[in-house]
């Protein structure tokens, strides 16, 4: 995408904070500060709307906004469409081709009852001058964002083959200074920030959020206690269990991609070293034995190892592992600081925070080659967690000395900020695939 | 009397002491009850007491000024204590190893860069660190607890070495 229809996507993007469809929940806003001109190009015509165009206007934007984030699509600009048609009748496929865009999206939104509403869109290609793909909805209005992010996931697989991670969700802390201290809050929202829901409030820090692999609940670290103590929340309900409160720090909950097991990081026997803690028999297994620190495990997709971090050589540098501790290998070798390793859902790449130049910045492994690509050149990056389809990765930054929270695409090619009008944000983490429950 | 007054009012004596001179000084080292000063340092006799204990050096004008510090600061990424940093923490064991009724928590912070958890378990090394010198110096382990609050609980903002140095640290802290 050209550089002056970014500027123009960008405010597009900021006026639709204004228009969404609940506007005290849009404190986040999105910025795509990089893009480039390889993407799929497709046109995405405003919804009609029976009587209010605005919302149906919001709704195009939103699904403009994801596939755009996703840096796979550039979306043409509405001011260069030839026409606007509302039907596939309506359609001159000639027109779209001189214009350039191989896909054309259409829709509709009809209110069908008090709070309900219809949602209807196809997917055409303009060459073969024939429909794709269609799908109607029939929701509450506080769904159509979800509709919207479901629209995207749908035209995102279609057209890329991949699975789309828009309708997911992301779980954050916030910390906000009051009179009396300061406030940190575990929330949980869209992919894109909206819908915040505070899960846990206090006034004492709280950091790394894993998601169960069914997305049903999280775990974390709190120090209400005055100090650090892993708790499991269920999100449905808000119950929650304290599972680890040894002796020293508790920290790095990861669970196993079946669920069955978490990885944790305990000071207990006097070092900082990894432990698996069976969730259903209780059983703990300690996995590394080193002087060094050993912290930040995460599981290979397949279960049967983990990444982490250790400081065994002087500096922290990433290794893996297998499941029962065995096997021990070093995965990094350029840099003195390397930490904090997250495999990608494929198990092709692994991304982390490294250091170089006295920054701390994201970086992707491609671990059959080992070759590193630095995705990103901001001074604090922390975090960083891929999306259940791989293809982006959310991470904590800072910007103009606010914490806030930014994604890049896979490859480095598109990057966003969301950043919160009040209050630093940090600790993201990107949900795995939601299912129905 | 709480700890925190407690050790106020022996940086205050111990400044009189200094303040003061030989006299002081020659005084002190008469006294019975005192008995051997022991450590070295200024403001102590050399003698041994019919029934004294090592009081450490917590008397002088140094240990007590040494006292008066309750936090300890380190090098990036490192848990390794200079020189400074151990005379502070030498200073506190001396204090805790006389009065075993004391119990003290170690908190161990690190600056922002790096990683969260990699930073809590920095933490977590520092106050070992600090604990290995009291443990070494006679501080029973069961009067020291250990917390790392990572990069959590910053005593300094901003993003530049002159905040990180001072967030890179452990406090020694007798009131938790």
């Amino acid at each position: 995408m050209k550089l002056s229809t970014m500027k123009k996507f960008t405010a597009l993007l900021i006026i639709l904070l204004g228009l969404m469809l609940n506007p005290a929940q849009a404190v986040l806003t999105i910025e795509i500060t990089k893009g480039v001109d390889v993407g799929i190009p497709i046109a995405i015509v405003p919804f009609s709307w029976n009587g209010a165009p605005v919302a149906g206007e919001s709704m195009t934007k939103l699904i403009e906004a994801d596939l755009t984030r996703s840096g796979r699509f550039d979306s043409i600009p509405q001011s260069d469409f030839l026409q606007q048609p509302h039907n596939v009748k309506q359609v001159r496929f000639k027109d779209w081709r001189l214009i350039k865009t191989d896909y054309l999206v259409l829709g509709s939104i009809q209110q069908t009852g008090a709070t309900m509403y219809t949602v209807k869109f196809q997917l055409m290609d303009v060459f073969k001058g024939s429909t794709m793909t269609g799908y109607q909805y029939t929701v509450q209005r506080t769904k159509l964002r979800n509709v919207a992010h479901q629209i995207s996931d749908i035209i995102y697989e279609k057209l890329t083959g991949e699975k789309g991670a828009f309708n997911t969700r992301i779980a954050y802390v916030t910390v906000e200074k009051t009179k009396k201290g300061r406030r940190f809050l575990l929330q949980v929202a869209d992919s894109d920030g909206f819908n915040p829901q505070t899960i846990l409030d206090s006034n004492q820090p709280l950091m790394s959020a894993a998601w169960s692999p069914d997305a049903r609940k999280l775990a974390y670290v709190s120090f209400e206690k005055k100090r650090s103590m892993i708790y499991i929340q269920r999100l449905s309900d808000g119950k929650r269990e304290n599972v680890a409160s040894f002796k020293g720090i508790n920290s790095a909950p990861a669970f196993s991609p079946d669920g069955t097991k978490l990885a944790f990081v305990s000071s207990k026997e006097g070092n900082t070293e990894i432990y698996v803690l069976d969730l259903r028999t209780r059983a703990i297994k300690r996995l590394t034995n080193n002087f060094g620190i050993d912290t930040e495990p995460s599981w290979l997709p397949n279960g049967r190892g983990l990444v982490f971090t250790s400081g065994r050589s002087g500096q922290p540098q990433i290794y893996r592992m297998n499941a029962d501790g065995s096997g021990v290998q070093r995965l990094t070798y350029s840099g003195k600081y390397n930490a904090r390793p997250s495999v990608s859902p494929d198990g092709r790449l692994m991304v982390m925070i490294s250091r170089g130049n006295g920054r701390f910045h994201v970086a992707v492994m491609n671990l059959r080659n080992k070759e590193i690509t630095k995705l990103t050149d901001t001074l604090l990056d922390e975090s960083p967690s891929f999306a259940p389809n791989g293809r982006m990765v959310l991470y904590a930054t800072e910007q103009g000395n606010k914490g806030v929270l930014a994604a890049v695409s896979s490859d480095g090619r598109v990057r966003q900020t969301l950043r919160f009008l009040q209050g630093d944000v940090r600790e993201p983490a990107w949900s795995p695939y939601l299912r129905r429950q | 009397m709480n700890i925190k007054s407690k050790l106020i009012l022996i940086a205050l004596l111990a400044g009189t002491v200094a303040v003061s001179g030989c006299n002081n000084k020659n005084r002190k080292a008469e006294g019975a009850e005192i008995g051997n000063g022991g450590v070295s340092t200024a403001g102590t006799g050399t003698g041994f007491g019919p029934d004294g204990k090592p009081l450490g050096d917590w008397q002088s004008g140094a240990s007590a000024e040494l006292l008066s510090q309750t936090r300890v600061y380190f090098a990036y990424d490192s848990s390794a204590l200079d020189p400074d940093s151990l005379a502070i923490a030498e200073a506190h064991a001396t204090f805790l190893r006389d009065s075993p009724s004391t119990k003290v928590v170690l908190e161990g912070h690190a600056d922002e860069r790096g990683t969260r958890e990699y930073n809590l378990a920095l933490g977590e090394r520092r106050a070992q660190s600090v604990e290995d010198v009291f443990i070494a110096l006679g501080v029973s382990p069961a009067n020291i607890e250990k917390v790392s609050y990572g990069e959590e609980n910053p005593i300094a903002e901003g993003h530049d070495e002159s905040a990180w140095r001072l967030n890179r640290r452990v406090e020694i802290r007798y009131d938790r």
